[in-house]
C-alpha cells in the first residue's frame, strides 16, 4: 500500500491495511456499502508530523481523513481533519477517477503535528463502481520546493526625477545585464534538428510491436 | 488535482521552457538589444524602458499571443506524482484499448508490407529523385498502381472499436439497467447536457448575430454584417490571438478567415517556418515511403471524387507527404492518449542508437485522412502556410477524432454526447432507430470523425470550423449531428432500415449549420 518514492517524497512508513468495507453486524453475505476504511498506523506507537498526502484515486467519490494525534496519556480520540472531500465532481462518472491527489495542510480542519495514526474513510455513493479505493499513498516529508512558491518580488519602479543615479546600482544592472547576454549567447537555442534518419539511412524493418 | 498557487507555478515554469530557445525568443532578444540605442531607453530604469518599447512596438503583443497558444494547445500540468502516460490519458483502461487497436493497425500495416513485399521505406534513386522534383507540382497527374494498397482502416472498423469499449469496473451487468446505456458507446463518461451547452455556446445565441443566418440576403447588411467586418478588421490590426478567437465565436467574414486563422493558430509563416517546409520537402524527395503511397491511395479515393475539392489534388500530396515527415508533430503525443510507432533500422532490430518512429511524424493515416487537409486549401494558396496550418490544425483538434481517450473533445465522448443528446431531446425517434436496428451513431460517426469535410458544403463547413476554433472544443460537432438528426426527425420515422435511414441522411450539402445549431440549442422546448 506504500507505493514507490518519488523524489522528495517518502511513503508513509506504517503499516498499512487494504481497504475494508462497512458491514453490518451479523450481514450473511458481503453487501456493497459504498463505504470503506484504510487505517494507517506508524510502527512501534511512532508519530510524525504530515504535512501533505499524496494519492492516487480509483473510483472512490468522497474522502474524510481522522488522525489520532499523540498527546497526554489516556483514550486517544479521533479528530476529523477532513470531511467529505469530493474528488469526484459527478460521481456516477469517470471525471476524476483515477487522477492524482494532494492534501495539504492549510486544507486540514486540525493540526497534522505528531500523528500516530491516520483514517481514510473512503465512500462511492454510486452502485455503477465495482469495486473502489485509494492507492499508491505517499506522504512527502518536506514542503514543496521553496523556488515555486516564491514570487518575484514586486519591482521598484525607478524614480525619473531624481538626482543623478547612483553609480553602484547603475554599475550592478550593467553588470546583471552583461551576464544575461552571456549566458544567451552561450545556451543553445532549443533548435528543432528534425532529422529522422540514423546516420543517413532510414531503411526500416517492420514495425515493432513492443 | 493540484492547488491553484503551484499548478500556474509549474504551468508557467512549463511555457517558459517551451518558448526558451524559441524564434520568437531570439527576436525579442534582438529587438532588446537593439533599443538600447533609442534615446527614450535609459540605464537607471532600463528594465522598465525595455518593456514599455517591446509594448509599445507590439512585441509584447506577439508574446502574449504565443502564451496563449501554448495554454491552448497543452493540458492543464498534472499532479506532480502522475506518471506521464497520466497526461496522455488519464483512465487505465483506455490506454489499453488504444494499445491494442495500435496493435491491430501495426499488424495490417506489417502485412501489408510483407505481402506486397515493399520495404517501409527506402531512399529514392538520384533520376526518381529529379523526376519528383520536376513533377512536384503536378503529382496529380501521375497514375501509380495503387490497386493493391488499401486503407489501413476505415471510420467504421474504428466505430467496432469504440462500441466493445468497457471499464472493468463498471458495473456492465447482461440485465438492461439504468447503467446500461441504449446507445452504442458504453463508457460512463461525462458529458454536457443542453443547459449546460447552452452556457457554453452563448454567443450562438437567438439575441447574437451570426455570420450564417445574419448575413443572409434578406437581412441588410447594416444590421449586423458591416459592423461585423469592421470589428473583424480592427482584431486584426490589433494582432491579439485572444480577441481573434472570442471574435471567430460569432463567424468569419471570407474575405478576413485566412488571417483570423492564422492568428489564433499563431502561425507568422516566418522565413525559417518556409524553410523548414523546404526541408520536408527535400526529406520527401530524398526517401520514398511505403505510407506515401497510403495517401495517394486516400486522395484518389476521397478527394479527387469530390466536387468541391478534386481542384486541389495537387496541394493535398504537397502537404500530406510533408506532414508524414515532419518530426515536430511528435510533441503532440505528450498529451495525445496514441504512441508513434516504432521501428528499427535493417539488421540492427532491438539496438536503441537504431529505434526510428515510422513515419517520422508517428501518425497513419487512415481513410478520409485527406479530407482534414482539403477545406484548407480554399483559404491558403501558398504550400508552406497551407501546411503549418492543416499541421497546428491536426495536433490540436484533428488527432482527438481518431485516437480513444476519455477527453471532452475526444471522439469517445463526441459520440456519447450526441448519443445522449438524441436520446434526451427526441426519445421517440431514438427508439424508433433502435428498434429498426438503425442506432444513429452508425450515421453519424462518419460525419464527427471527418469533422464534417466532404459531407456540408464548404462555405458551411467553413462556418463551422470557425466556431471549432472559436471554442477550442469539437463538442459542437455532436451538437451538429444531433441537430441534423433532428432535422430530418419527421422523415427519419417513417423508415424501416438501416439503408433507409441512411438515404435519408445521406445528402447533408444543402444544409445551413449556424440554423441548425441554434434551434437545436436555444429553440427547442426541452
Amino acid at each position: 500500500m506504500s507505493g514507490a518514492a518519488g523524489p522528495g517524497r517518502a511513503p508513509l512508513p506504517c503499516a498499512a491495511r487494504a481497504a475494508a468495507a462497512l458491514q453490518l453486524p451479523g450481514g450473511a453475505e458481503a453487501a456493497r456499502p459504498g463505504v470503506a476504511v484504510i487505517d494507517l498506523r506508524f510502527p512501534r506507537g511512532g508519530a510524525a508530523d504530515v504535512h501533505e498526502i499524496v494519492f492516487k484515486n480509483f473510483y472512490t467519490a468522497f474522502l474524510s481523513v481522522r488522525v489520532q494525534r499523540a498527546g497526554p496519556p489516556g483514550p486517544r480520540r479521533w479528530v476529523t481533519c477532513l470531511r467529505d472531500h469530493r474528488l469526484m465532481p459527478s460521481p456516477h462518472t469517470e471525471e476524476g477517477s483515477q487522477d492524482y491527489f494532494s492534501l495539504r495542510h492549510h486544507q486540514m480542519l486540525c493540526d497534522m503535528e505528531q500523528v500516530t495514526a491516520l483514517r481514510f474513510i473512503l465512500r462511492q455513493p454510486s452502485p455503477a463502481w465495482l469495486h473502489f479505493s485509494i492507492e499508491e499513498l505517499q506522504s512527502p516529508q518536506k514542503d514543496f520546493p521553496s523556488w515555486l512558491s516564491q514570487l518575484t518580488p514586486p519591482e521598484q519602479p525607478a524614480s525619473p526625477h531624481g538626482e543623478l543615479p547612483d553609480p553602484e546600482k547603475v554599475s550592478t544592472e550593467v553588470q546583471q545585464m552583461w551576464v544575461l547576454t552571456e549566458v544567451i549567447r552561450a545556451r543553445q537555442a532549443a533548435a528543432r534538428i528534425g532529422r529522422f534518419d540514423v546516420d543517413g539511412c532510414y531503411d526500416v524493418n517492420l514495425l515493432s510491436y513492443t | 488535482m493540484l492547488d491553484p498557487d503551484s499548478g500556474l507555478s509549474l504551468t508557467i515554469a512549463r511555457i517558459v521552457r517551451r518558448l526558451q530557445g524559441s524564434s520568437l525568443h531570439s527576436q525579442l532578444e534582438r529587438q532588446a538589444r537593439v533599443s538600447l540605442h533609442k534615446p527614450e531607453i535609459k540605464l537607471e530604469s532600463l528594465k522598465e524602458d525595455i518593456k514599455d518599447f517591446l509594448k509599445t512596438s507590439g512585441w509584447e503583443k506577439k508574446l502574449q499571443n504565443a502564451v496563449y497558444s501554448e495554454l491552448n494547445v497543452f493540458p492543464s500540468p498534472c499532479h506532480p506524482a502522475a506518471p506521464p502516460e497520466h497526461m496522455k490519458e488519464p483512465l487505465a483502461y483506455m490506454r489499453k484499448a488504444q494499445g491494442s487497436w495500435e496493435k491491430r493497425i501495426l499488424k495490417s500495416l506489417n502485412s501489408m508490407c510483407t505481402e506486397l513485399s515493399i520495404p517501409l521505406a527506402q531512399k529514392r534513386p538520384a533520376s526518381e529523385q529529379k523526376e519528383l522534383l520536376n513533377k512536384w507540382n503536378e503529382m496529380g497527374t501521375d497514375e501509380p498502381d495503387l490497386s493493391l494498397f488499401r486503407p489501413v482502416y476505415a471510420p467504421k472498423d474504428f466505430l467496432e472499436v469504440l462500441m466493445n469499449l468497457r471499464n472493468p469496473n463498471y458495473e456492465n451487468g447482461e440485465q438492461p439497467s439504468f447503467r446500461n446505456h441504449l446507445g452504442l458507446i458504453q463508457v460512463p463518461l461525462k458529458v454536457k447536457d443542453i443547459p449546460e451547452l447552452k452556457e457554453d455556446f452563448s454567443e450562438l445565441g437567438l439575441n447574437t448575430g451570426q455570420l450564417g443566418i445574419d448575413d443572409s440576403a434578406q437581412v441588410p447588411p447594416e444590421f449586423f454584417e458591416n459592423e461585423h467586418v469592421r470589428v473583424g478588421q480592427k482584431v486584426l490590426a490589433e494582432q491579439d490571438s485572444a480577441a481573434a478567437q472570442q471574435y471567430v465565436r460569432q463567424g468569419c467574414p471570407t474575405a478576413l478567415r485566412a488571417d483570423l486563422w492564422a492568428l489564433i493558430l499563431n502561425i507568422s509563416n516566418q522565413p525559417e517556418d518556409i524553410l523548414y517546409y523546404e526541408q520536408l520537402k527535400s526529406n520527401v524527395i530524398q526517401y520514398d515511403l511505403l505510407v506515401d503511397s497510403l495517401i495517394y491511395k486516400d486522395v484518389k479515393l476521397t478527394a479527387s471524387n469530390d466536387d468541391y475539392y478534386f481542384v486541389f489534388e495537387d496541394y493535398l500530396y504537397q502537404v500530406l507527404l510533408c506532414f508524414s515527415r515532419d518530426t515536430s508533430v511528435l510533441e503532440h503525443f505528450t498529451y495525445s492518449s496514441a504512441t508513434p510507432p516504432k521501428s528499427y533500422i535493417r539488421g540492427k532490430l532491438g539496438i536503441e542508437e537504431y529505434a526510428v518512429f515510422y513515419p517520422p511524424n508517428g501518425v497513419i493515416p487512415f481513410h478520409g485522412f485527406s479530407m482534414y487537409v482539403a477545406p484548407l486549401c480554399f483559404l491558403y494558396h501558398e504550400p508552406s502556410k497551407l501546411y503549418q496550418i492543416f499541421r497546428e490544425m491536426y495536433v490540436r483538434f484533428f488527432f482527438r477524432l481518431h485516437s480513444i481517450s476519455s477527453h471532452p473533445s475526444g471522439i469517445v465522448s463526441l459520440c456519447l454526447l450526441f448519443e445522449t443528446l438524441l436520446q434526451t431531446h427526441l426519445p421517440q425517434l431514438f427508439y424508433h432507430l433502435r428498434e429498426i436496428g438503425a442506432q444513429p451513431l452508425r450515421i453519424s460517426f462518419k460525419w464527427m470523425v471527418r469533422a464534417f469535410s466532404g459531407y456540408l458544403a464548404t462555405d458551411q463547413l467553413l462556418l463551422l470550423w470557425d466556431r471549432i476554433l472559436g471554442y477550442n472544443s469539437l463538442e459542437i460537432l455532436a451538437v451538429l449531428a444531433a441537430a441534423v438528426f433532428a432535422f430530418r426527425a419527421v422523415n427519419l420515422m417513417e423508415v424501416t432500415s438501416l439503408a433507409a435511414a441512411e438515404a435519408v441522411l445521406a445528402d447533408l450539402s444543402t444544409l445551413k449549420v449556424m440554423p441548425l445549431l441554434q434551434i437545436f440549442l436555444f429553440a427547442t422546448v426541452t
